[in-house]
């Protein structure tokens, strides 16, 4: 069993971190001992047989993986195509985020951590992490924007029921670029008993790849499951939301190196692209440093981070994961993006016609089916990432049923 | 000769650098505090250019960036505003800040109109020692810039011999790993500062993180050629609007 194997360009950055020219690990010197112990050991520990039979019993036994590829009827009638969801919406505790932070609780155990830290947007992350660490029981502190704690209620009553501690980011724009400043502080503050579990694909080197690596279990079992319902060896297009692109970079992941699939990213265009309320970072961004790594960022012409708009949590973030901003620098993936009313409009309509209430974040992903274009003969894999319980409030103050 | 080194070379005890930030308290204060601070004692100005996401930095030091750049504060105003410095301030003044900001202005186009106005040296907490010796270090030293990296308790000997022997000017000693402003417990500060003064460091060390009073700076100062204080005086410059008052009692109760 090889899950985590070295292909090409796009799956592996350089030694130094780098996709193309992104990537790398612009940390200060404090960070310094904590960042090199991962990035010497993160892949002996994940290709070590013991620790792969471990975290793949979790994933099937815990998580529920894998996960269905589902045949979505209506919606492909609708759309003219054929349509298929998988369905990480239905992991344990709603979203794909658990996979990664599986994953790195087993590393964190093999590093000999005491103490988890997070940084959580949505609170899908937060609520992944303070699950594993209730399993491992392992000391969890979540770090969360406090605008985010008002707006994601009921993942914040989750952490606390799991034993996890939840602090509020109250500086900047108080969501999760804010949430992120505060975990990488605190992990300078207490960096021998204490490991990171970043969320996305994000951060310094190691960091993108790892979370990929995790993740890329989503386009692992999407490609068997696909050859096994239709005998298609590949999808024609592999759709995905992006904040940072967590749930992307592990749909995308076992088909970066197969040229003939178009890989769609699907950024928050809030209340449009060009309307100075907006995520779309490809669109708005420009190179620049952030958490780490050097991608693509939202900020000012000095050089100051933009505070972005979203009206999903999740995607609320100013930057892109490396891998991402490589992709949509060499072509490789397809850049389009959603606004929140589209948003909104989607996760009305797929619960209509697929029985399926997706995460506000999700429901980006399916809002640009309708403008695809897609010939009767494709067949189109949208990542469900993730199950739109928590984002309820919001449906109710802002969809007419 | 690099005004670092020759105020090194006659001074090689109790040196003290103070840090301020560009912008703070008011857009047009930065050269009235870089002048009180050198009529009240400071040897050296570390003068911080404000970043929305700075990451070593604790709660003060963010905060009084989030007031510079709600104030306007940018790095080409800064360039204008320390245009005529050298007509008052003769000390060795650093420029202190974070890789993003820089990058956007020009990483060569920066280090050229530093060395213009007369600055001595650079601390870029997030410039990373492979990308240092890659890409930025040349133009660094192309413009005659002292370069300072950060060295920290958990650094290994391998490692605090090579960011030494890139170093020039000074080599900023992290008393322990930890962001700025945060209090520290002396008794491992001074057991690392022993170590690290027995080491043979090519460039005097100064102390930085957790600096804050009197106290502190004469516990360093036992092993350290000096001490870097922040988040203490941008805290006192917070309190009150006269800068020279407060500087001045601030710098005293360290000195005196």
């Amino acid at each position: 069993m090889q899950l985590f194997d070295k292909t090409a360009e796009y799956q592996e950055p350089n030694q130094e971190g780098y996709y193309g020219e992104f990537g790398g690990a612009y940390i200060p010197e404090m960070l310094f001992g904590n960042v090199e112990e991962l990035k010497n050991q993160y892949l002996d520990i994940m290709n070590d047989p013991d620790f792969q039979i471990e975290f793949h019993a979790l994933l099937r036994d815990y998580v529920g993986r894998p996960t269905p590829l589902f045949y979505a009827e209506r919606l492909s009638k609708e759309i003219g195509t054929t349509v298929y969801l998988k369905r990480e919406d239905l992991c344990h505790t709603g979203a794909h985020k658990i996979n990664n932070t599986i994953g790195q609780i087993l590393l964190a155990q093999r590093l000999g951590k005491t103490k988890i830290i997070a940084e959580t947007g949505a609170g899908q992350h937060g609520v992944a992490t303070a699950t594993v660490c209730a399993l491992k029981g392992m000391e969890c502190v979540v770090y969360m924007g406090e605008k985010d704690i008002e707006r994601q209620a009921p993942n914040v009553a989750r952490m606390k029921l799991l034993g996890a501690k939840v602090v509020p980011a109250t500086s900047g724009s108080k969501t999760l670029k804010d949430a992120t400043n505060e975990a990488i502080r605190a992990w300078i503050n207490e960096p021998d008993t204490t490991h990171y579990i970043i969320g996305s694909v994000v951060g310094p080197h190691p960091y993108p790849d790892m979370v990929a690596k995790f993740q890329s279990v989503i386009s692992d079992e999407i490609r068997k499951q696909l050859k096994e319902k239709t005998g298609a060896e590949l999808p024609t297009h592999v759709v995905a939301c992006v904040g940072g692109g967590s749930n992307a970079a592990g749909a995308f992941y076992h088909f970066l190196n197969e040229p003939t699939v178009d890989l769609v990213a699907v950024e928050a265009a809030g209340h449009g692209v060009y309307s100075g309320m907006s995520a779309a970072t490809t669109q708005l961004g420009t190179t620049g440093i952030l958490h780490g790594s050097k991608s693509i960022l939202m900020q000012t012409k000095d050089g100051q981070v933009v505070e972005p708009h979203s009206i999903s949590a999740g995607l609320d973030y100013p930057g892109i994961g490396p891998l991402h901003a490589y992709l949509f620098k060499s072509g490789r993936g397809t850049f389009t993006s959603a606004t929140d009313e589209e948003a909104l409009e989607w996760a009305s309509h797929l619960s209509k016609i697929e029985g399926i209430i997706p995460a506000l974040e999700t429901a980006h992903a399916f809002a640009i089916l309708p403008k695809m274009n897609f010939k009767p003969t494709d067949i189109v894999v949208v990542c469900l990432s993730g199950r739109g319980d928590k984002d309820l409030a919001t449906y109710m103050s802002n969809i007419k049923m | 000769m690099s005004r670092l080194k020759h105020l090194f070379d006659q001074k090689s005890t109790r040196v003290l650098n103070v840090y301020c930030t560009a912008g703070f308290p008011q857009l047009n204060s930065t050269l009235e505090v870089m002048e009180s601070l050198q009529a009240n004692g400071a040897d050296i100005i570390e003068l911080g250019m404000p970043y929305s996401d700075p990451l070593a930095d604790g709660e003060v030091i963010q905060s009084s960036s989030l007031v510079a750049l709600g104030n306007g504060m940018t790095i080409e105003l800064l360039f204008e505003q320390l245009a005529s410095m050298r007509k008052s301030i003769h000390i060795p003044v650093i420029l202190m800040g974070y890789m993003n900001p820089i990058l956007q202005y020009g990483f060569e186009r920066f280090c050229k109109a530093a060395k213009e106005v007369g600055v001595d040296g650079l601390i870029l907490p997030d410039l990373p020692l492979f990308e240092f010796e890659t890409i930025y270090g040349s133009a660094i030293q192309a413009n005659g810039l002292d370069f300072i990296f950060l060295v920290t308790p958990e650094t290994s000997e391998e490692r605090l011999k090579k960011l030494d022997s890139l170093s020039s000017g000074f080599l900023y000693a992290v008393s322990s790993s930890a962001t700025t402003g945060k209090d520290k417990d002396f008794s491992k500060v001074a057991m690392y500062l022993k170590r690290l003064k027995a080491f043979g460091l090519k460039n005097p060390f100064l102390v930085g993180f957790g600096i804050k009073d009197k106290e502190s700076f004469n516990a360093v100062n036992e092993y350290a050629n000096g001490a870097i204080i922040g988040s203490a005086y941008i805290k006192a410059l917070s309190s009150g609007s006269d800068v020279n008052a407060i500087t001045k009692t601030f710098l005293e109760s360290i000195l005196k």
